[in-house]
């Protein structure tokens, strides 16, 4: 590598931003995985994971300015959550449905995400509602004169909705400052991406007249280098993007879901070796940026924040049941 | 004052709502440069411009959720629904979207947006371009649904609406976009939501009733007074969720007897949870088994007219149903 440049140099990163890029990573894997174990323990309902995608998450999120942007996240994008600002208490007061919990004080289910300092457009379950609202907001910034982004995701799935179309389609007529990032993680529950996409995702973005571009979602660098391209030129007032970010869900749809029925366990092992975190690593320590006790500290930390984070949930309190009937309409003008 | 239709009126409180507050917007299918189908909107993009008078593409869906994000990041859209028959598209979007926003985020988003509805059946409409669909709506926690009859009602509520911090459907009668005209202030007003008027005193029957309907039951109310000697108090909801259950009860425990009439297919109608209210609330002091009448069960409207004539009440059913009810 000696007289070359490193990928990161070239776009910009120093070593700083790739350990948080990592240790963001690693955040949304270990909350993760701790979810998981609250829900065989009895303790949470309902786990949606991330694993598996969290690069083209963090690598995306990092773009963003945290309460200026807005962002229509879905319901796999803790990444994207913890990379704004969230925290590992956050998603397991969420988890838990606890009354801190900041989307909705235990509401919604996990995954819904929201919050109005962020800029977190609050989400819900049916699938692309919220690309017309993502394009809404955009034609708020533009209307203005305002360099805000927006950022609006969803799986490979939820470009089968008449609703992604839509918004697709208004985003090019008026040039509107949005980056769609699509997660295609190849199953949408247990419908392959064979039954549920035709042709490419990515250059679809043609007819609606915008460019799209495919990338390698297990590659957090590839991830920002292109979602960078994609803010820099929604920012200049040069339109939205889409991004179609090649990846893979590493476990069951939820904690509802058994995908031994519909996936072989040779497929999962062989994008196992694809893990994006690893991957990761394994770049930084030939660059130098992380060695196995840096390593080693970074995960006791990460480990640490969610052991802390889970206890601090376990203990507190839902919200009062009467509260339930609260909040319907919102008062004042 | 000024004498105004409906239509006119519905304008004006556009136009100045767009004046004092530049958040304000309009946006739907033809609403710019045409001034929408029925030219609610004419000259509204000329003063305000291409962007705050949107014509958008062909597609409720989108104009509902695109209302929605303008509306979360700063704006105050109001969307035309071109016809009530082309809201289905864009139903999603506004009972499990638009209604939910802020019970769902405990507080954190509300969503102040206006959907604009016009509805009912005119000659020709055939059966896309007739329904009155306000009770799909009507049972959705978040909504708040309002169908003001008169111009001068519409004005106060339409200003209301647009300041509201709610989405608020609005339905417009189009039969009686020119048909009904009366005086309007022509100084700053708005009229709250949520609260029912009482357009006529009497003490013999109540009817309830909104859109073309409620002027069938204003004349036809005039005319059994002078011919039959009934005195009708007459209750228009204006809005028709959440209702204002105390102004409508009272008047069926005064009266005694309670007739409601709507231009919807009768079943699950506004007519249905009405009449369920007073049945419930005012059943000690009703003197006759409350009363129903609408469209019957059946799609509407047919294209010919004497085919829409058959279905849809006119004002010989009205009268007749407050006839049979005061008679009881």
């Amino acid at each position: 590598m000696e007289g070359t440049q490193a990928r990161h140099e070239a776009l910009g990163l120093d070593e700083g931003d790739l350990l948080r890029m990592y240790r963001l990573m690693l955040l949304a894997r270990r909350v993760d995985e701790r979810s998981w174990i609250l829900n065989r323990q009895g303790k949470a309902a309902f786990v949606i994971s991330c694993q598996g995608q969290e690069a083209a998450q963090v690598g995306a999120a990092m773009h963003l300015r945290p309460g200026y942007d807005y962002v229509y996240p879905y319901y796999r994008d803790h990444g994207i959550v913890l990379t704004l600002g969230m925290t590992a208490r956050d998603e397991l007061l969420a988890l838990l449905a606890r009354e801190e919990d900041p989307n909705s004080g235990g509401r919604q289910m996990p995954g819904h995400f929201s919050s109005r300092e962020l800029n977190i457009v609050t989400a819900s379950a049916p699938i692309a509602v919220q690309f017309p609202q993502a394009v809404g907001s955009a034609l708020a910034f533009k209307m203005r004169g305002e360099d805000g982004v927006v950022l609006a995701c969803g799986g490979e799935a939820s470009t089968s909705e008449g609703d992604w179309h839509e918004a697709m389609n208004f985003a090019g007529v008026h040039g509107l400052p949005v980056v769609f990032l699509i997660q295609n993680n190849h199953y949408a529950i247990s419908v392959p991406e064979p039954l549920q996409v035709a042709g490419s995702i990515a250059r679809r973005a043609e007819g609606y007249g915008f460019p799209g571009v495919e990338v390698d979602g297990n590659d957090v660098l590839a991830v920002y280098e292109a979602a960078g391209e994609a803010f820099a030129r929604a920012r200049k007032g040069e339109g939205p993007t889409l991004i179609e970010a090649k990846t893979y869900r590493l476990t069951a749809h939820s904690s509802d879901d058994d995908d031994r029925r519909y996936r072989e366990r040779e497929e999962v092992e062989q994008w196992r070796l694809k893990d994006p975190i690893p991957r990761f690593e394994r770049y930084l320590m030939e660059n130098g940026v992380l060695d196995e006790a840096a390593r080693d500290r970074i995960d006791a930390e990460v480990r640490e924040e969610v052991r802390e984070a889970s206890e601090y949930a376990e203990n507190a309190p839902v919200a009062d049941p009467d509260s339930v009937l609260e909040g319907v309409y919102a008062e004042g003008v | 004052m000024a004498v105004r239709t409906l239509l006119q009126a519905i304008h004006d409180a556009l136009a100045e709502e767009m004046r004092s507050d530049e958040r304000v917007m309009v946006l739907g299918e033809d609403v710019g440069r045409a001034g929408g189908v029925f030219r609610v909107t004419e000259g509204l993009q000329e003063e305000f411009g291409p962007y705050r008078v949107l014509d958008t593409p062909l597609a409720e869906s989108l104009i509902v959720g695109s209302a929605i994000g303008l509306s979360v990041n700063g704006m105050r859209p109001v969307a035309e629904i071109q016809f009530a028959d082309f809201i289905p598209p864009a139903f999603d979007q506004i009972v499990s979207e638009a209604a939910r926003f802020h019970y769902r985020s405990k507080g954190a988003w509300s969503v102040p947006l206006t959907i604009r509805v016009p509805y009912g059946a005119v000659h020709g409409g055939a059966l896309y371009h007739s329904q009155s669909n306000e009770a799909y709506f009507c049972q959705v926690p978040g909504l708040k649904v309002v169908a003001p009859t008169f111009p001068a009602d519409a004005k106060g509520m339409l200003k209301s609406a647009i300041r509201d911090p709610n989405p608020v459907l609005f339905y417009e009668h189009k039969r009686t976009y020119r048909l009904l005209k009366q005086e309007v202030p022509e100084e700053e007003y708005t009229l709250p939501l949520g609260r029912a008027k009482v357009h006529r005193r009497g003490q013999d029957i109540t009817v309830c009733s909104y859109g073309l309907m409620l002027q069938y039951v204003l004349e036809a109310a005039e005319r059994l007074s002078g011919e039959h000697g009934v005195q009708t108090e007459v209750v228009e909801p204006l809005t028709l969720y959440p209702l204002d259950r105390e102004t409508i009860l009272e008047s069926a425990r005064k009266t005694g007897k309670f007739l409601v009439v709507v231009e919807a297919n009768i079943t699950g109608s506004v007519a249905a949870e009405i009449a369920a209210t007073v049945a419930q609330e005012a059943f000690e002091w009703l003197d006759a088994p409350v009363m129903r009448l609408g469209t019957p069960d059946v799609p509407a409207a047919a294209f010919a007219r004497p085919l829409m004539d058959r279905l849809i009440p006119d004002r010989a059913r009205v009268e007749e149903a407050m006839l049979e009810l005061a008679r009881y």
